[in-house]
């Protein structure tokens, strides 16, 4: 064969290659993507679950002011009263950002401010 | 009715719902009553009766208290106790707000007790009370400094005036964001857990879930509002 004649061969393989991987593509994946407004749903999930990583917060610094308050009432048992209702008080103060967050995937779960 | 929690579609069971419209608008948007405002009216309603019974009650005191008269007692006494140890020699100007405020936060988180959906589950009603705390420190910060009150947010440095700002508007944000965000867990959290339950398994099963959620967080909101509302006004006198 002449080097011409195998050159016209060749752009006409690539063509016919991707007309066979497009057809198997498509009868594997039934659609091409997925909605705009789907795809906002499934990021405001995942949002809200990322917003109660604040969790952590009011856990361990609710913990180590029970574990002071604790340590107090053993050294004063007459106190106990007194000091109880006064790490409750601090604890429910300490316990608002973590609602901050909880707050924030209600929001995006329920309220669905992303809505288009 | 719309009052009751117990429902088939779980995230309708706990979202707030419209029961009438009313024909007119306001500022261009649509006016409901909604089961919120039924459940103020009805807890106003028992708050009144109450209030009317009691006073009945203490016309005829006696001078060693029994019964009613003795819980009543100690009641106003722990209300005392508790304005006397951050409010001092002005707790007289306050006590009636913040006893009045007390037993509407409580008998509105306790309501779950009832079967209605609480009020204060409904930030539109923390935001009010929250308004009102904002009002009467704002008051009070003027009428005592008169202009040092918006001279002291340029305070230790002219710099800080931002942080001060937000600082003052934070406060009520705060106290109100608490107080709707623990009452609105405890609502889902019961809307879940009777949503999974069979009809007879509803009966005594979720009974732990509102002690806690009900009668212990309620309770210690109520006691936390208060508390935050006096200290935030005894900054200012």
């Amino acid at each position: 064969m002449s080097a011409q004649g195998r050159q016209n061969v060749v752009p006409y393989g690539e063509f016919i290659i991707n007309k066979i991987f497009n057809k198997i593509s498509e009868e594997l994946f039934m659609e091409n993507g997925i909605t705009g407004q789907a795809f906002i749903y499934g990021c405001s999930a995942i949002g809200a679950g990322l917003a109660l990583i604040a969790g952590i917060g009011p856990g361990v610094g609710q913990g180590i002011a029970a574990g002071y308050g604790a340590s107090a009432v053993g050294r004063n048992p007459g106190a106990k009263s007194d000091i109880t209702s006064t790490m409750l008080l601090g604890q429910a103060v300490a316990e608002t950002t973590g609602l901050y967050g909880l707050v924030v995937a209600i929001i995006l779960m329920f309220v669905k401010p992303f809505n288009m | 009715m719309g009052l009751f929690l117990a429902g088939n579609e779980l995230a309708e069971s706990f979202m707030i719902r419209g029961v009438y419209k009313l024909p007119f608008q306001f500022l261009g948007s649509e006016v409901w009553i909604t089961t919120t405002a039924i459940s103020s009216w009805i807890i106003t309603l028992m708050i009144l009766i109450f209030g009317i019974v009691v006073g009945g009650k203490f016309r005829k005191a006696e001078e060693i208290p029994t019964g009613l008269q003795n819980f009543i007692e100690m009641a106003i006494e722990a209300l005392n106790g508790m304005a006397d140890s951050i409010l001092g020699s002005n707790r007289n100007r306050f006590i009636n707000y913040i006893g009045t405020l007390f037993i509407f936060i409580l008998t509105c988180n306790l309501s779950g007790f009832i079967g209605m959906r609480a009020p204060t589950a409904d930030y539109g009603v923390t935001f009010c009370l929250g308004v009102f705390t904002f009002a009467i420190v704002q008051f009070q910060g003027i009428k005592n400094h008169g202009v040092g009150h918006f001279t002291g947010l340029f305070q230790p440095l002219p710099v800080l005036f931002p942080i001060n700002l937000i600082g003052e508007f934070a406060n009520p944000i705060s106290i109100s964001l608490r107080l709707f965000a623990n009452l609105l867990s405890g609502v889902i959290m019961l809307g879940l857990w009777y949503g999974m339950l069979p009809i007879l398994g509803r009966i005594a099963i979720p009974s732990f879930l509102h002690a806690y959620l009900d009668l212990f967080s309620g309770c210690i909101q109520t006691y936390v509002f208060c508390m935050l509302t006096m200290v935030y006004v005894n900054d200012k006198l």
